[in-house]
């Protein structure tokens, strides 16, 4: 905080009124009222609602389908985090060592940033149309007949494909803001001891870069658990009974579709934990970040 | 060394073309008939149907209701990008302006209570949200489209960084000019923010356009529809027709990424800098 500072009895409040009382409404009483809804089981005609204690949780954490969900979820984050960040790191390593064009590249792959998930979604229903779909006779010259919205594991492909498009340009941004902070006396001293450009990577750039994955891991992870929710919407169509979804589909459905407030409220609340815990480990290593300029 | 960098090249012109390719290939499909599309595939070839196809979209009143046509949806896109960003940046240039700058009991604890709001993101407590917006009737309003979104704290730390980075020795000058509160937040603060103002109007515009699931919650009423909410309305149109649309359904496609995009392409460098600073 600052050395010199105002001080007045009611300004600071007043400044911080707007934003305290939105949050107040829209972030603590529904967040709230999540967990304590998360206890109880509603009646399906408006009639009041009872006491069950835990066994929303139960029968969310004991259902097969939930557990088959968790595992998809879990699949799915791993792969869009690993393949978009990897892609993404591969671009801009390359990005930043060639000399001519290294803007153009730049301008070029970053733009899809800005393209919305159920936008990417919608393009990938195309790309991977039966009749017209591009990516679908390229798999059919390989003998793979791709029904994507019916077959689940090509669903399954067909969206991660989507989802990693989507994400790669963030990851690039980042990474190669990333490199290019790196000093260029570092860079001519490692060029100087070692003359293997591969092993420059994985002795001095990685590890320098190191605090940028990591918070880009953390990151991507969120992306892939809520983000993605567009891809899925739009991929599925609404038919979900056969296709992958992960759990924030999920307490969609039971909440929307389902009236199951209790147990989409339960299922929210293992979601918020999962966060929790993820944004906690984030905040422990941001410690380490390490900053160049 | 020759042969490396043209091994570099050719990585990232593969890239390029992953990336853009698939772009490309929609705009261009959009300018063809659909039953051309529905016999000969996607297409990398101008079609020549492209004032037809833009105009039908943007014009066409169409949904279950027939009242809402495409520019409709862009216009109500932009009101939740502009609203959202601007709303934003106001509602976090405040926050973070009593945080850094005034010396207060409860600094302490509201600054937790905002930090807080990091934690758990909207999908996570949709259902809740959506009761909340019903028992104040805020659904299919613009308020209930915009203002829900902007409870979290992202622009909050963002200016925060920035104002702890603001020199000391200007508010000292400011005070012995006898300079308040306002008058300096007015001509020292915001003056000096404009970039960054710039640079996080960019991301939270494109974050607030690209709105998908509060959007669908929220609105219920076609005439509320956005350009990205809308998209979930074709697809369902479409399931049950013989020959889909799918030249309307590119274009649309286009049409929702366009100002994003040309957004991020224009001011590159600020959506950068917006980028890399905010999301620490």
């Amino acid at each position: 905080m600052k050395r010199v500072q105002f001080s007045s009895p009611y300004l600071p409040y007043l400044f911080l009124a707007p934003q305290m009382a939105i949050i107040f409404v829209f972030f603590y009483w529904p967040s709230v009222q999540a967990i304590q809804s998360s206890f109880y089981l509603e009646d399906p005609f408006g009639f009041g609602s009872t006491f069950v204690g835990l066994s929303n949780y139960s029968d969310a954490l004991g259902s097969v389908q939930y557990q088959s969900i968790a595992r998809f979820t879990v699949v799915f984050t791993a792969l869009v985090t690993f393949l978009s960040l990897g892609i993404g790191m591969l671009l801009a390593v390359k990005a930043d060592a060639v000399l001519k064009g290294s803007a153009a590249y730049k301008t070029l792959l970053i733009w899809v940033y800005a393209i919305a998930p159920p936008v990417a979604g919608l393009m990938g229903m195309m790309f991977f149309d039966q009749h017209i779909g591009p990516l679908v006779k390229f798999a059919a010259l390989f003998g793979w007949d791709m029904k994507v919205g019916l077959n689940y594991n090509d669903t399954a492909i067909a969206m991660i494909i989507v989802s990693v498009w989507k994400q790669i340009p963030y990851n690039f941004i980042f990474i190669l803001s990333g490199l290019q902070s790196i000093p260029a006396s570092v860079r001519e001293a490692a060029a100087i001891d070692c003359r293997s450009g591969t092993r420059r990577f994985w002795t001095m750039t990685l590890p320098l870069l190191a605090p940028t994955a990591f918070f880009l891991l953390v990151i991507n992870m969120t992306y892939a658990l809520f983000d993605t929710f567009g891809v899925i919407d739009v991929m599925v169509k609404d038919k979900a009974a056969n296709n992958p979804i992960t759990l924030v589909y999920k307490v969609y459905m039971d909440g929307f579709r389902g009236n199951d407030l209790g147990g989409s409220s339960a299922q929210s609340v293992i979601l918020m934990i999962v966060v929790f815990v993820l944004t906690i480990f984030q905040f422990r290593f941001i410690e380490r970040r390490v900053h160049y300029n | 060394m020759n042969r490396i960098r043209l091994l570099d090249h050719l990585v990232l012109m593969l890239g390029v073309f992953v990336m853009v390719a698939p772009v490309v290939v929609a705009f261009m499909t959009s300018t063809h008939e659909a039953a051309d599309i529905h016999r000969n595939g996607l297409s990398l070839a101008w079609g020549g149907h492209f004032t037809e196809t833009y105009n039908t979209v943007l014009t066409r009143e169409g949904g279950f209701t027939g009242k809402i046509t495409g520019a409709r949806m862009i216009w109500n896109s932009l009101i939740l990008g502009i609203g959202f960003a601007a709303g934003k940046i106001v509602l976090s240039m405040l926050a973070a302006y009593a945080i850094v700058y005034f010396r207060f009991r409860l600094g302490t604890l509201f600054f937790w209570m905002i930090f807080t709001t990091l934690l758990l993101p909207l999908e996570v407590r949709i259902l809740p949200s959506y009761e909340v917006m019903n028992k104040l009737s805020l659904t299919n309003t613009y308020t209930g489209l915009i203002v829900p979104l902007l409870a979290s704290a992202t622009g909050t730390f963002f200016f925060r960084q920035f104002f702890k980075s603001v020199p000391e020795e200007l508010l000292e000058a400011a005070r012995i000019d006898g300079a308040g509160p306002f008058k300096f937040f007015i001509d020292v603060l915001v003056p000096l923010s404009r970039t960054m103002i710039a640079a996080i109007f960019i991301i939270m515009f494109v974050y607030g356009w690209n709105q998908y699931l509060w959007p669908t919650l929220m609105t219920t009423d076609e005439r509320f529809f956005t350009l990205v909410r809308g998209i979930k309305q074709i697809l369902l149109v479409w399931v049950g027709s013989n020959i889909p649309d799918y030249n309307e359904a590119f274009a649309l496609a286009i049409l929702a990424m366009l100002p994003p995009v040309m957004i991020v392409l224009i001011f590159q460098r600020w959506f950068i800098k917006g980028l890399t600073e905010s999301d620490k």
